[in-house]
């Protein structure tokens, strides 16, 4: 029969729509309002000290949009005023400096891309698949394009004393959320950021300056920045210690473990995000990066790692930053357990659970980088399983 | 090349920003704090989220116990079984607690606490002073406990040329599955909770089957106040209908029950060592073991300063009675 969306006129073919102004800063459409961050409540003791999820599942192409790009706070989003805002640089410097604001403004300024991903992504599921959906399995993670002075060129503005080793960082909220960076690092690729995507911070990103550590966990990336010291030792606070830190199997914890190792998911088909159009052409789709530098490639398996054939990337991969890959397929309707597979710039290719489990044991709740399963049953639903 | 931008930080604006301290305690002020000046300090700051004994409420940390742990499943990682170091813990109550009213502690609450939770963790002493001249005696037992990042030597086998492409396994099974733990927050509710526990919180349910003596009826009053007095045990231990082993070991019918008999719990060797010896739980014992839990028996996992109060400790067992089955 023929189709009434097409035969009828329809009222937004007739009558007229909203001018322009009525929403000054726009938001998504309403018909896309579960495209949004969310929370799994038992992981925290309450909202203030806690994170939520990109929704990945639902997203396409590689950059965040700020409004839904996954949160952490360690004691809440503050509101601290641009006019508000002082950057310390004390320690082992020539002359310690204050910055305003409006001085950072004035550095020569850099436009890079990268991923910023939480250590603790796809943290619950070590032990086993736990939760159902890419966004709760792999969305502590985003990926924007940010603004801002390469934080060398602040150091060279106070002049590092030859014994200075390390920067120890902090933000400006209560938490005082602390990390200790080699020098080598810090004169290296990290940014001092105030814009993300073209625009200001979110204030939940840490509104108006954070730290932009590329390739490293994202507990590092300091928000609201007010202080960077230069040290000869590491602060050894607790975010380097008693959080971020990976216990093995024997009672011994790896610290400092720094980079994110390369890792890839399918972000559709996934839980969240079935396939609802039955057998033939589909587009399987997700996201791969790596901390160590640019993915190279990603290969894809429809039988749980038996076979792979290589999926085409929307782009070549860019160094620490998402890159997307699709692999499109003919589905002729039979189960599938599919996975993908990142491989890096460096050489690495992203291991399975079970290999990863093999050196580090159970109880490393940090940097799960394994392969993930997604078992698509013949209707089309999708959920997250372990494989032999 | 410099652009002479910023101005010099004054002395007294670096004095208030940098105030972190590293592990061989620069940065440390001068002052000093002891064990039950902590103790006070705590129960009115910290024991909201962290338990009257350090033992954590809910979901908030732990900040004792869990010695010896760290090569079990699950570990329980605390100032005194995880931690390296005790600069860290005296730079983060001192920057970032208490929640919600952070950098309001003086430097010699900041000691008192630390040496409250040093306490806790049977590191030192009740007549422990921590100061800054002290602190450095200080060493925590975990202080060996770590390796630097080796996953370029202990990994080196995940960097490979050439991965395997085609038949590169026999058969694949799935060994597990989401939906089977069922903790994924429901998709069109926004945040709406999941109803059922991780996994890892749930222990072996096990509820007593002997019949239990009791000597008396509980007075209701008595029962009353003693599930008062029970807050304090609620962060580790459940009785009632759906009450299971947690931290510590479900309760129901304790009162009466052999020692060690809640199956599934690991206890610690000193409870197995007791049990074996035949200690029953009567109302005697029990009061002695609440009073002071780790002075009566050395070695037990119950990281419980005790009840201070005969009264309390009274009430407890009363309620625990209720709970006869």
């Amino acid at each position: 029969a023929p189709d009434p969306l097409i035969t009828e006129v329809q009222d937004w073919a007739s009558g007229l729509g909203e001018g322009v102004d009525a929403t000054p800063y726009g938001l998504p459409i309403q018909f896309e309002s579960d495209v949004v961050r969310r929370n799994v409540e038992w992981l925290t003791a309450d909202t203030i000290s806690s994170i939520n999820f990109t929704p990945i599942h639902a997203l396409d192409g590689t950059i965040t949009p700020q409004g839904c790009a996954f949160e952490r706070h360690h004691s809440g989003a503050i509101e601290l005023r641009k006019e508000d805002y002082r950057l310390m640089i004390n320690g082992l410097v020539d002359s310690p400096l204050v910055f305003t604001y409006a001085d950072l403004e004035r550095f020569p300024r850099q436009n890079r891309v990268y991923f910023c991903e939480c250590a603790a992504n796809s943290g619950m599921e070590w032990a086993g698949a736990q939760l159902n959906g890419a966004q709760f399995t792999h969305g502590m993670i985003h990926n924007m394009e940010y603004s801002g002075v390469s934080l060398r060129t602040l150091l060279e503005e106070a002049g590092v004393s030859p014994e200075g080793k390390w920067v120890y960082v902090e933000g400006a909220d209560a938490s005082s959320n602390g990390r200790s960076i080699p020098l080598d690092k810090a004169m290296d690729d990290v940014l001092v950021a105030f814009k993300a995507n073209g625009e200001a911070l979110r204030k939940e990103h840490g509104y108006p300056v954070r730290l932009v550590v590329p390739g490293w966990e994202g507990n590092m990336w300091i928000k609201w920045l007010r202080r960077i010291e230069v040290m000869d030792q590491p602060v050894e606070s607790r975010e380097e210690t008693a959080k971020y830190t990976d216990t093995l199997a024997d009672g011994v914890s790896r610290k400092w473990t720094w980079e994110m190792d390369a890792k890839s998911v399918i972000t559709s088909p996934s839980p969240q995000a079935p396939i609802t159009h039955g057998k033939g052409p589909l587009v399987i789709t997700g996201l791969a990066w790596s901390g160590r530098g640019a993915i190279t490639g990603v290969d894809v398996s429809l039988d749980g790692g038996k076979n792979w054939q290589a999926a085409r990337l929307a782009a070549p991969g860019t160094d620490k930053a998402l890159t997307r890959f699709y692999l499109d397929i003919n589905w002729d309707g039979s189960e599938m357990l599919l996975q993908s597979r990142a491989r890096d710039s460096s050489g690495y290719v992203q291991p399975t659970k079970a290999q990863l489990r093999a050196v580090r044991g159970l109880n490393s709740i940090y940097h799960n980088n394994a392969i993930q399963t997604w078992w698509v049953t013949a209707n089309g639903e999708a959920e997250n399983v372990e494989v032999s | 090349e410099k652009y002479g931008l910023g101005r010099p930080a004054l002395p007294e604006e670096v004095a208030a920003w940098d105030l972190d301290v590293a592990p061989d305690g620069t940065g440390l002020p001068a002052g000093s704090g002891d064990v039950f000046a902590g103790e006070e300090v705590f129960a009115e700051k910290c024991a909201v989220c962290h338990g009257d004994f350090a033992e954590g409420v809910g979901n908030w940390p732990k900040l004792a116990g869990g010695q010896g742990t760290l090569d079990h499943d699950d570990p329980l990682k605390t100032v005194g079984s995880y931690w390296p170091y005790l600069s860290t813990t005296w730079d983060y109550v001192n920057r970032s607690m208490p929640f919600g009213n952070a950098q309001s502690l003086s430097a010699d609450e900041v000691y008192a606490i630390t040496a409250y939770i040093l306490y806790s963790n049977d590191l030192v002493d009740e007549e422990f002073v921590l100061s800054n001249e002290t602190f450095m005696d200080v060493e925590l037992p975990n202080a060996d406990g770590f390796i630097l990042d080796d996953r370029l030597e202990a990994e080196k086998h995940f960097w490979n040329p050439e991965p395997c492409m085609a038949d590169c396994k026999d058969s694949v099974e799935i060994t597990m599955r989401a939906l089977v733990l069922d903790v994924t927050p429901e998709e069109d509710s926004t945040g709406a909770p999941a109803e059922t526990a991780p996994p890892d919180e749930s222990a072996a349910e096990q509820v007593f089957d002997e019949t239990v003596e009791t000597t008396a009826v509980p007075d209701p009053e008595l029962v009353a106040k003693g599930e008062k007095a029970f807050k304090k045990c609620k962060a580790c231990h459940q009785v009632g209908d759906n009450a299971k082993s947690k931290t510590g070991p479900i309760l129901n019918g304790i009162v009466g029950a052999p020692a060690g008999h809640a199956e599934g719990f690991r206890y610690s060797k000193a409870m197995k060592t007791a049990a074996e010896g035949g200690l029953v739980w009567d109302e005697a014992e029990l009061a002695a073991f609440l009073a002071k839990p780790r002075k009566y028996m050395k070695g037990t996992k119950m990281s419980f300063a005790g009840l201070k109060k005969d009264s309390d400790i009274e009430a407890v067992i009363a309620y625990l009675q209720s709970y006869s089955q």
